[in-house]
């Protein structure tokens, strides 16, 4: 199962930066996402998957039962899904109000901020 | 221990009054200020019960380490927190009259002291997703601020600003998934200490390596910077002092973090790249300055190539280097916010950053070409004032560790930013001063508002200079205390009941 989750991150990351690379807005915004959710699997992913053990101790012996998945990186990437959610949402404001005030989506016309005066 | 909370908390409570009040604009600006100030004054006080215990360790929640969020201040964290302090001070009262209303209407002053947060945050955090988060409340806020203004050159910038910030934040995120899945740990102790214990640690080098690439970003070394000279012309001036005062400076706190304390067994490996991109970093940045002529632009080329000389002192690792590139830092926050705040006394009074458009200041406002001459030439290391001591610190590092090529090249960068600062001097200040009769300038009157906060700067600047041994002593502290990272393990790991 790793191993196929694994192969999965890897491939959204390079769609991602595949997508950071082309020349439209849109495509810089698909970028942004994928590679975001890549690093949120990456993180959750990184204890080792663990199926159907969740850590709900035992209310009798109050111990965890045997084997059970790690709970930090669960945490971690609800976090980690939280802010990427944030920053994702901030981007197509700013893409939309750039796209606005630029009138196009050619990443190549932002270069008025690179000009030499 | 409420000090070294307050350093989050002050900013977090001003940030949600001013939220609160934005609509009352006057309100809004007296609390800004007057949380700056509250800051200011707790920071020094955690400034000096730090240099009297050594380490402020906080365990939140009282989960005991490595299990729950570790807060912790060492002396470099306290002086940069404390230097913080100062700059948010500064440029919140500058703020008052250059920020228009309809900023802060826009919540300019929360957003102003979330960032805050955001930075303190980081000087504290003593876990590495800790210190991701706060990252991530600094790049939100600095995002929000950029780009406020809604015109086209701002706009532009932030884009630019936005993806390779995110890209480096996810870079970051990966290397803590990867250090988590080696170690089972990410509390910065923690990591050090299991490091040093195992035979494997070169396993370690990818995540140092993404790491490396995700903090480079953030500090805008080579070859990571060209976000930084694109975005920081187009905001108000405020805002683009303070961010040339701290955001880059919060990337390099993190690698020389990450460098002497949790990859500290990994220092070897890095050493060669880091001595290299010092070096690319400084000859990349001062010929970018050099074709620039818009104020504001030099200046941030500038912010590049001093970002050079403190990742060598990082690089060449010595106590001495370490000493060095904390007081190029502190020096640095202080010169590089008062030469952006000064380029914004220049913008009110001439109206343009351009320098061809501009000239004869020197005869038409001597005041502000004194105000500009002392944080200039402090930046181009001129003795007495605080660049020269921190340049000589660093070189002298070098000379020890016998990097003979990259203290050439950091002479050389030096002899380039002199140039710089020249041109500044003489296309702003003396060119055109025989031309008009008549002062061309002089409807535009300085509030003092915009200038006291300079001229504080200015003094401090050239007290540095003149009496740079506390400063220096404070470094070598801060050093001595980096390099011994068995203390501090300790200190988090088994404290004292």
């Amino acid at each position: 199962m790793e191993l196929l989750i694994s192969i999965l991150i890897g491939t959204l990351f390079a769609a991602g930066i595949y997508c950071l690379l082309r020349r439209t807005i849109m495509k810089v915004i698909v970028g942004i996402m994928l590679l975001s959710q890549a690093a949120n699997l990456l993180v959750f992913t990184s204890a080792g998957l663990t199926a159907s053990i969740p850590v709900f101790a035992n209310s009798k012996t109050g111990t965890a039962p045997l084997g059970h998945a790690d709970p930090i990186p669960q945490a971690l990437v609800l976090t980690a899904i939280v802010i990427g959610f944030g920053l994702v949402i901030f981007s197509i404001a700013l893409l939309l109000k750039a796209y606005r005030a630029v009138k196009s989506d050619d990443i190549n016309s932002f270069n008025q901020t690179d000009r030499i005066s | 221990m409420i000090l070294l909370l307050s350093a989050i908390i002050i900013p977090f409570v001003t940030a949600l009054v001013c939220l609160g009040n934005g609509s009352r604009p006057a309100v809004s600006r007296i609390v800004g200020v007057a949380g700056a100030a509250l800051l200011l004054v707790s920071s020094i006080l955690l400034l000096k019960e730090t240099l009297a215990s050594g380490f402020i360790v906080m365990q939140a929640g009282q989960w005991a380490a490595p299990f729950g969020i570790t807060l912790i201040v060492d002396v470099f964290s306290a002086s940069m927190v404390c230097i913080t302090g100062v700059v948010t001070l500064a440029c919140a009262i500058y703020s008052l009259r250059e920020v228009p209303e309809a900023l802060v209407r826009k919540h300019y002053f929360a957003l102003f002291h979330f960032l805050i947060m955001g930075v303190n945050g980081a000087f504290i955090a003593g876990d590495l997703f800790n210190l991701y988060v706060w990252f991530e409340i600094m790049l939100l806020s600095s995002f929000v601020l950029i780009t406020m203004g809604g015109q086209r050159d701002q706009l532009e910038g932030g884009v630019k600003y936005l993806v390779i910030n995110l890209f480096s934040s996810i870079l970051f995120l990966s290397g803590i998934g990867l250090i988590y899945g080696k170690l089972g740990t990410l509390n910065m102790a923690d990591i050090a200490f299991q490091l040093s214990q195992t035979e494997d640690a070169f396993l370690i080098n990818s995540s140092a390596m993404l790491l490396l690439a995700a903090f480079g970003v953030k500090a805008a070394i080579f070859p990571f910077f060209f976000w930084l000279p694109a975005s920081y012309h187009t905001p108000n001036v405020a805002i683009s002092a303070l961010f040339a005062g701290l955001l880059t400076k919060v990337g390099v706190y993190a690698l020389i973090r990450a460098y002497t304390l949790f990859f500290h067994t990994q220092f070897d490996v890095v050493q060669d790249i880091l001595l290299f991109l010092a070096g690319a970093t400084m000859v990349t940045g001062v010929l970018g300055a050099a074709v620039q002529y818009e104020i504001r632009k030099i200046l941030s080329f500038h912010i590049i190539s001093q970002i050079g000389y403190m990742i060598m002192g990082l690089a060449i690792g010595s106590s001495l280097a370490i000493a060095g590139a904390i007081f190029y830092t502190i020096h640095h926050i202080i010169v590089k916010t008062n030469l952006f705040l000064i380029a914004g006394l220049i913008i009110h009074k001439c109206g343009t950053a351009d320098l061809k458009k501009i000239g004869g200041l020197y005869k038409w406002a001597p005041g502000l070409s004194l105000l500009f001459f002392i944080p200039a030439f402090s930046l181009g290391g001129i003795p007495p004032l605080s660049g020269f001591w921190a340049k000589f610190t660093v070189i002298r590092a070098g000379l020890e560790g016998q990097h003979y090529l990259l203290v050439t090249v950091a002479l050389l960068v030096g002899v380039l930013t002199l140039f710089s600062m020249t041109k500044i001097w003489a296309e702003a200040f003396w060119k055109n001063n025989e031309l008009a009769d008549t002062d061309p300038y002089a409807g535009k009157t300085l509030p003092l508002s915009m200038t006291a906060p300079c001229i504080a700067l200015a003094l401090m600047t050239v007290a540095l200079g003149l009496f740079s041994n506390p400063l220096f002593v404070l470094a070598q502290t801060a050093s001595d205390q980096l390099l011994d990272p068995a203390t501090y393990i300790e200190t988090v790991l088994n404290p004292e009941p």
